[in-house]
């Protein structure tokens, strides 16, 4: 059970949060300019890197907000928790486990992933 | 009642003032208050408890812990009974009621004993091999008589009387194990005011030191066990759990303790407190000061029952008085097992022989049994063991330099007990539940901790520290670590108490001791897993095989497999095939320990979450109504919905065909009313809001004008279906969308998933109301009347209130939301009050339908009812490969609108082909055919195998209204096949011919709906 730490609620169990896949893909802004190539990139091809794998959370049984989380695919530790619109690269808060004190920024509402 | 004849005089932790009487199959035995049931029949002579899993031989009992992979028992009967549990942790209490499992008709005659004649065919891999052909005799014939021969215990088959409970809860440091290590650890800890839950699955806190005769700062080592709980009870933050197995650690230091609060006292005699408890504890950091759990060695006919682990024998003595008999010969690869037979002699077991592996006996235990003047024999191993139910005597010969073989003449000692030690396998289990990676210690023999994960640290000998001073240290240092690491205290450990330090000679690693033939040949079976009867020479047949990796051999072996989880047999196991392979034990691995620890009751998983708290159930609120007036219910995701209303008379009730047959004429020729509160609904509202239906439906809704509603679907990026419903613009930014009912949840997320991320341009808000309202559909070509006589002042004429429109109005004196709109094909209104009217209004409607003959009718009726117009149901007709254009609605995706979810995906390859999987009608030939839902469809009637399927029935019905079956389907280029003949092969030759149609078997033009 993860303990994940919600930039607006704080540390919560896993059971109230809802998974939403690979972050920081974002749905191009013209489909109908993409080739099928392209567009089946987008759809179907994930990264599914054996290590930090950044994906996308949602407080469903919370906030509802969705965020980015930084996570080991291996340990299942989380490195970084950090809102919509959170640069990729920027500091890891390197954490070890349970000790999730992870500072995320103040979410800025309205920004892209 | 039979004398404990072999329980010391004096001595032990039992309580001598409160003997127990007991029963174990059948007969009454006498023990003492601390017993376990283990030590109470070995202090009655008894040994025999069981029959081994494949070959019925007898067992007697091996450990004195959890590890216990023999002695499983059957405990107490009838609704209160229980299998596998291990003698060695049972705690007697007046009035027990134990039996041994696997045995008929009893313990000592087995019939299923002749499989041990039969061993030879009983090898590695055996059912896999002999019950392969045909193959379904699996299941009807091999697999229950192989169960029933082969068996464990027995469950319950009445309801458990007893309640469990949970707990969740936060600690800064969770330690596991109270042993020297542990009890250490939880001082320093507690010391520093940091919140502590020290567990033990023992009675009693001490560990080790309850089964040892150890000083501690010169008194015995259960007064410092006794001071230290003293000292941790004082503290308000320290919370001790006795009885309590860790039994799984999860992620992020979350763990799972199963509590036994009142199994050791009579059963049903604390009806108040909660049997067992279940612990969900977030550690900050977590202590595992496990222990270890001695190996046993693999030796000819290692399994009779009088052959024990040296370290269990020391524990009878020592902690219950309990002799396990009166010669024994200890063999031994290593020092502690003098130790054991030290203390075996001082309770007064004479050691008819010390008989050691290894070339050389030194150190001061040696030296002191020597003094003793036990026969101390090195070099040498035991090559044959004496006796069926009771070990009466061992052959000992000596071996050659490499351990391989045995050199000159047997010598018989007789004895009636073996105390074996070959080696300490630390209790890795919940290190290794962590995701710790293990490392294999040359020096010990044996797994430690190696690279840790989450924030854990091991101390004592569960991390290969066997030495009492040296485990004190390291609880007191690992303890002052976790509560610093937890935020409290300097990290320093405190004062360590004295204890003697024994320094021990190195072990000989000798996995297999040789006997006259090599092993698997000959009558004698050297065991390595005792619980599931598989001996080193299946291990080795499994490796000339070619099962070359540890999770093949384990698979194919079943080593480790049982409910013991091979505590005692995996390291010996992994150690032969390692030797067989001529690879070093790291390179062949070991296995990955999973939850649980030790077998855990489904009661206390499930906790107070049985009956009617198992599932959350969601009504509605004309729910009580439905109840009263005798609905059959169907579960919608969590709702219950009112499935049918069977009516009943004197000549009884009526059946779900006969109810639904009325209830759908109702509709068809009068008027029904359906309860439709379930269907999801989110409240959109905000400038852009009809901007982002139109970007999430597939038609556009940009203009859609206020008072008007609009049916839409809703596809994912990959172009298929994933929800529909109809949304309504209630006002210039506001709109009420509806959903299907399983799917609220989900489009709700999935609404806001786009809004937070990918548009957050958009300003929009969602709110889910559900809840808020409650639903009324009435249906039917009297429904106009009935809505008339509830809402005198709503013009409800074509002109006023056509179809797919919306009105506000005071409905049976309540404000209302009423949408025209129709699953049924008939004039149907929707009337939405706020939830707290709900029963008001259905029961006005029930009263002014009245004369035109109302009839409630529910989801199957209104499933049928949609099946004969040719509705969709998203999840039935679709199954998320399913495109608009696939169920024939390309009417419902725009050609106009630049850009919405799924539109890209339409000309990809596969979507835009024209031999997609497409929804059509069938007819059966003869009209009374209902197929089942889900049949196969072919293009030919009679093949041979594998005939191609063009697709699968999705929904089917008998209609009353057209007096015959109807049926949707998904069928490839359905298209292109209307009017053809395709067929429904059902099984046992049945094969069922039918017309493909239309999917629209009802008043097409839509004529009825607009009325």
């Amino acid at each position: 059970m993860l303990l994940i730490n919600c930039p607006w609620c704080g540390p919560r169990d896993e059971t109230e949060f809802g998974y939403g896949g690979e972050a920081h893909r974002t749905r191009p802004a013209d489909p109908s300019g993409t080739s099928d190539i392209e567009w089946a990139e987008f759809l179907f091809m994930r990264t599914n890197p054996k290590g930090a794998h950044r994906e996308r959370w949602v407080h469903s049984h919370g906030c509802r907000r969705w965020f980015n989380v930084e996570r080991h695919t291996v340990t299942n530790q989380i490195t970084r928790v950090y809102p919509m619109g959170g640069q990729v690269g920027g500091t890891e808060i390197a954490t070890p486990a349970a000790e999730q004190a992870i500072e995320a920024k103040e979410p800025k509402q309205g920004s892209r992933s | 009642m039979t004398k404990d004849a072999f329980r010391g005089a004096t001595g032990g932790r039992i309580d001598r003032s409160r003997p127990v009487t007991f029963t174990f199959n059948g007969r009454t035995y006498r023990g003492y208050q601390g017993d376990t049931l283990a030590s109470a029949l070995l202090a009655n002579g008894v040994h025999l408890v069981g029959r081994s899993f494949k070959y019925h031989r007898p067992r007697g009992i091996l450990s004195a812990g959890s590890e216990e992979s023999n002695a499983l028992i059957q405990l107490e009967r009838g609704n209160r009974t229980e299998p596998n549990l291990r003698a060695t942790q049972i705690e007697i209490h007046e009035g027990l009621a134990a039996s041994s499992q696997n045995a008929w008709p009893s313990v000592e005659t087995d019939v299923g004993s002749i499989n041990n004649v039969l061993s030879k065919v009983f090898v590695a891999g055996f059912y896999y091999k002999t019950f392969m052909h045909p193959q379904s005799f699996w299941m009807k014939v091999y697999e229950p008589v192989i169960r029933r021969a082969a068996g464990l215990g027995k469950a319950p088959a009445e309801p458990d009387p007893d309640f469990y409970d949970k707990m969740h809860v936060h600690s800064d440091v969770l330690i596991v194990g109270s042993g020297p290590a542990g009890l250490m650890a939880a001082l320093a800890a507690a010391r520093t005011g940091a919140r502590v839950i020290l567990a033990d699955e023992q009675n009693e806190f001490g560990g080790s030191l309850l089964g040892t005769r150890e000083m501690i700062d010169g008194r015995p080592a259960a007064d410092w066990v006794a001071a230290a709980v003293e000292e941790l009870r004082a503290f308000p933050e320290v919370r001790l759990l006795p009885r309590t197995t860790v039994t799984g650690y999860y992620d992020h230091n979350y763990l799972i303790l199963a509590e036994r609060r009142t199994d050791h006292l009579p059963r049903g005699s604390a009806p108040k407190i909660s049997r067992q408890r279940l612990w969900k504890v977030r550690a900050k950091q977590v202590v595992l000061a496990t222990g270890s759990h001695e190996r046993p060695l693999v030796f000819a006919d290692n399994d009779r029952p009088g052959i024990m682990l040296a370290g269990a024998v020391r524990t009878y003595v020592n902690r219950f008085a309990a002799l396990p008999g009166r010669r024994a010969v200890v063999l031994t690869n290593n020092d502690s097992a003098y130790a054991a037979a030290l203390d075996m002699n001082d309770a007064g077991i004479e050691i008819a022989a010390i008989v050691d592996l290894r070339g050389h006996a030194g150190g001061p235990l040696a030296a002191e049994a020597k003094r003793r003047g036990f026969r101390v024999l090195t070099n040498t191993a035991i090559t044959a063991t004496h006796g069926s139910k009771r070990v009466t005597g061992v052959d000992v010969m000596m071996m050659n330099g490499p351990g391989e073989d045995v050199i000159g003449a047997p010598t018989r000692i007789d004895c009636d007990l073996v105390a074996m030690s070959g080696g300490w396998n630390p209790a890795v289990h919940l290190f290794s539940q962590s995701t710790g990676k293990l490392r294999y210690d040359d020096e010990l023999s044996c797994f430690v901790p190696g690279v840790s994960v989450q924030a854990e640290r091991s101390a004592g000998s569960c991390k290969g520290t066997f030495d009492l001073p040296a485990c004190l240290a390291e609880g007191a240092a690992t303890g002052a670590q976790a509560a610093l690491a937890a935020g409290h205290g300097d990290g320093v450990a405190p004062a360590v108490p004295a204890a003697t330090s024994v320094a021990p000679q190195p072990l000989r690693p000798l996995w297999i001791v040789p006997t006259t033939t090599p092993v698997g040949h000959g009558k004698a079976k050297h065991f390595v897993d005792f619980q599931n009867d598989v001996s080193a020479a299946d291990v080795l047949l499994a490796s000339r095989e070619g099962y070359q990796s540890v999770e093949h051999l384990k698979r194919y072996t079943t080593t480790g497999m049982g409910t013991d989880q091979g505590k005692t047999s995996n390291v010996n196991a992994l150690a032969i095939l390692a030797k067989s392979l001529a690879s070093p034990i790291p390179q062949v691995g070991t296995t990955t320990f999973r939850p649980p620890y030790t077998p855990t009751t489904y009661g206390v998983l499930a906790g107070r979450d049985v009956g009617e708290l198992a599932d959350a159930a969601r009504v509605t609120p004309m729910h009580s109504w439905h109840v009263a007036h005798g609905a059959a219910f169907e579960d919608v995701g969590q709702w219950k919905r009112p499935w049918y209303f069977p009516k009943g008379d004197a000549q009884g009730t009526e059946d779900m065909h006969a109810a639904v047959r009325r209830e759908c004429r109702a509709v068809r020729n009068g008027v029904g009313v359906l309860d439709a509160s379930t269907l999801g609904k989110i409240d959109i509202q905000g400038p852009d809001a009809a901007q982002l239906l139109n970007r999430v439906y597939t038609n556009a809704f940009l203009k859609l004008d206020i008072g008007k509603c609009r049916y839409g679907v809703m596809c994912k990026e990959d172009g298929m279906v994933m929800d529909d419903g109809v949304t309504t613009r209630l006002g210039p930014n506001h709109f009420l969308m509806t959903t299907t009912t399983g799917n609220a949840a989900k489009v709700l997320e999935w609404l806001e998933d786009y809004i937070q991320t990918e548009w957050p341009d958009l300003r929009v808000f969602l709110t889910s109301v559900t809840e808020h309202w409650a639903t009324a559909s009435i249906a039917g070509p009297k429904a106009r009347e009935v809505v008339a006589e509830l809402a005198p002042d709503l013009d409800l004429s074509p002109e006023a209130f056509p179809y797919m429109s919306y009105r506000e109005a005071v409905v049976a004196g309540v404000p209302a939301r009423i949408f025209r709109i129709s699953f049924t094909g008939e004039l149907s209104y929707e009337i939405n009050v706020p939830a707290q009217h709900g029963l008001h209004l259905w029961e006005n409607i029930m009263r002014a339908g009245e004369k035109h003959g109302i009839t409630p009718y529910g989801t199957e009726t209104m499933h049928v009812l949609r099946a004969e117009k040719g509705y969709i149901i998203v999840g039935q007709e679709t199954d998320a490969t399913v495109t608009p254009q696939d169920l024939g609605m390309g009417w419902v995706v725009s050609k106009q609108k630049a850009d919405f979810i799924g539109k890209r995906s339409y000309t990809r390859k596969d979507t835009a082909r024209s031999d997609r999987k497409q929804l059509v009608g069938l007819l059966t030939d003869d009209p009374n055919e209902v197929l089942p839902e889900g049949t196969q469809l072919t293009a030919i009637a009679d093949g041979h195998a594998p005939v191609p399927m063009l697709g699968h029935v999705t929904s089917s019905y008998f209609s009353d209204t057209l007096g015959r079956s109807i049926a949707l389907a998904l069928v490839s280029d359905g298209f292109n096949r209307m009017g053809q003949t395709i067929f429904a092969p059902l099984g046992g030759g049945k094969t069922v011919s039918c017309a493909v149609t239309k999917p629209v078997f009802y008043d097409p033009e839509g004529v009825r709906l607009h009325g």
